[in-house]
């Protein structure tokens, strides 16, 4: 038996907020966390696991990561090159789909906990 | 009686049924190989995706849980990087027990020495893969043949497998049927050729036909050797041996470490007794072997390789994918099924299956793999031309040498010869690159640097036996 992709230790940093990126990665086994900082904080955004990727918006933009995921446990990641996914992409464009299904169902999740949010810091009003 | 598969009878007119899937089409599949799961797989999620429901028969006398050539499908077993990351961003993943080995390098070996070429991310992916389920009368352990996996997909997805030999495929009217040795025969609405080149089907029909041509080919050979996962890993480690060698016909020679085994292939101009004897009693190759012995190999076959497209791939309700179709010269067979794969699926479900929609939707990624195999007939035949140039191929390994040595530096030739390997890149991009200037100017400087008498090089990456000699 043998794997693809690299293996990371128990919290192991794959990728940091703020670095430029230019590649996306599928986790193979484990499980991942990413987290924002700010203001010296951690906000814990989502855990992923098997077959889910991260790092997607940096084939598309030159902006910086925008959060920091980092090995739940001992993970393997496959990493994906920006040039290979933007070839494949210009070839046959279906290859996108799956990204673009991804970012749908993680705007849809945003929305919600926005509005969540949003909900419980709505001021009470006067009775 | 057998209709041409590409002229209709004058005068049948097709207004009753159209020539597109709708709800209730069947589509056969000839052969359950990576191309024919791979369009299986593909088809059938398209379809999901637009609410249409067709059926799927994948026809495949094999079972590719058996081991030796019952259950082979004779091929090196490689899954190339640009492969491996195209099919993880599509959701499938390889599993452990799929692959045998992941490769992380490449060792090149020729008369003047030997150099790795690393990966820039120094990570696996490039899969080494059993096509069957292990070479004959290997030990059951926890493998899985990478074919038996995607068909797995397939049928995951709602393809059916019929395990039986189809012998003919013919027009009737409006539909094709699909003829079986065991005289079974069922018509549909699209059939699918994903047999490869060593089937008899392909054969039969240009026999029977006037108007179609099958693949040109070249005969090939892989063998196995057994050696133990402890002594791979001493020996080999995760790294796919390449040999640049002066012998006439060979184009390409790779040792691939498996789990067990050792797989080797030889692509070129009819691979033949003389050219194997003189591979075997290559010094670069012997001394890839624990005490420079060969072993004898456990398993070993010639099959067929396309080296010329078929012509045409396409007719009415009929389409020839994977090697049936057309494939990338020498390399990356299974990337080449996947995209030949999908694009026919692709047409199939968003277009339609006239020789038209074929024509204008299939065809254009058939003429541009084939546009870049003339361009990898260049590269093959520059590959030639270093191979009987000795000082050429002092100044190659000079210039990786250098570049590996070197953290974070341009890599031009490491990545030239990394894309041209691995089969990641086209032949076009290849070759482009190494019209640049940059690159012929570091080559020039390397050749001379390369070739000047004491050169660290010289010393550093000869083979074992020059330097036995020298310190002797």
């Amino acid at each position: 038996m043998a794997s693809l992709g690299k293996d990371y230790k128990d919290g192991e940093i794959i990728v940091r907020q703020g670095e430029a990126g230019n590649c996306m990665f599928v986790i193979q086994k484990g499980e991942v966390e990413a987290v924002a900082e700010s203001d010296g904080r951690e906000l814990r955004l989502r855990t992923m696991g098997v077959n889910d990727f991260f790092g997607e918006m940096a084939l598309f933009e030159q902006a910086t990561r925008t959060a920091t995921v980092r090995a739940l446990g001992p993970a393997r990641v496959l990493t994906i090159d920006k040039k290979n996914f933007l070839g494949g992409i210009h070839e046959d464009p279906s290859l996108a789909f799956r990204i673009v299904q991804t970012m749908s169902h993680r705007i849809r999740d945003l929305t919600d906990r926005l509005a969540t949010f949003e909900e419980h810091c709505e001021p009470e009003s006067p009775e | 009686m057998n209709l041409s598969l590409l002229s209709e009878p004058s005068g049948v007119r097709h207004e009753g049924r159209p020539r597109v899937l709708q709800d209730g089409s069947r589509v056969a599949v000839v052969g359950a190989g990576p191309a024919g799961s791979m369009f299986s797989y593909f088809l059938l999620n398209m379809a999901e995706a637009v609410a249409l429901d067709v059926s799927i028969d994948m026809f495949e006398p094999r079972h590719f849980c058996h081991r030796g050539p019952a259950g082979c499908n004779h091929c090196g077993g490689i899954v190339s990087e640009s492969l491996v990351q195209r099919l993880a961003t599509e959701g499938i993943m390889l599993p452990d027990d799929v692959v045998q080995r992941g490769i992380e390098s490449y060792t090149l070996h020729m008369d003047v020495g030997d150099v790795e070429i690393a990966t820039p991310l120094m990570e696996k992916r490039i899969a080494a893969v059993y096509r069957g389920n292990g070479p004959r009368d290997s030990e059951p352990l926890d493998t899985h043949s990478f074919d038996g996996y995607l068909l797995e997909l397939a049928q995951q997805k709602g393809a059916t497998v019929i395990h039986r030999l189809v012998t003919d495929v013919r027009r009737e009217d409006e539909l094709m049927s699909v003829h079986c040795a065991d005289q079974f025969s069922d018509n549909y609405d699209l059939v699918v050729i994903a047999t490869g080149v060593n089937s008899r089907l392909m054969e039969s029909l240009e026999d029977e036909t006037q108007e179609f041509q099958r693949p040109g080919r070249t005969r090939t050979f892989i063998c196995e050797f057994h050696l133990g996962r402890d002594v791979i890993r001493e020996t080999f480690g995760p790294s796919m041996h390449v040999f640049l060698l002066d012998i006439p016909r060979l184009e390409f020679a790779a040792l691939i470490p498996k789990g067990d085994y050792v797989t080797l292939g030889l692509l070129g101009d009819e691979i033949d007794d003389e050219l194997m004897a003189q591979f075997f009693n290559s010094p670069e190759v012997q001394n890839c072997f624990p005490d420079a012995t060969i072993p004898s190999h456990a398993c070993h076959c010639y099959p067929r390789m396309n080296i010329k497209p078929t012509n045409p791939v396409y007719a009415n309700r009929l389409v020839m994918i994977g090697d049936s179709g057309t494939t990338r010269l020498f390399k990356d067979g299974i990337g080449s099924a996947y995209r030949t794969a999908k694009a026919a699926a692709k047409t199939a479900i968003f277009h339609g299956v006239s020789a038209e929609d074929f024509k204008t939707h299939y065809a254009p990624l058939c003429r541009k793999i084939d546009n870049d195999n003339q361009m990898g007939k260049v590269v093959f035949g520059f590959g030639s031309l270093v191979q009987k140039a000795r000082f050429a191929r002092r100044g190659i390994l000079h210039m990786v040498a250098n570049e590996q040595s070197q953290a974070g530096g341009k890599r031009r030739m490491s990545g030239v010869l990394w894309d041209l390997f691995s089969g990641s890149a086209p032949y076009t991009d290849v070759f482009l690159r190494t019209l640049h200037p940059a690159y012929v100017g570091s080559l020039l400087w390397n050749l001379i640097a390369g070739n000047l008498p004491g050169s660290a090089a010289r010393k550093e990456h000869a083979p074992k036996q020059e330097r036995d000699r020298v310190e002797h």
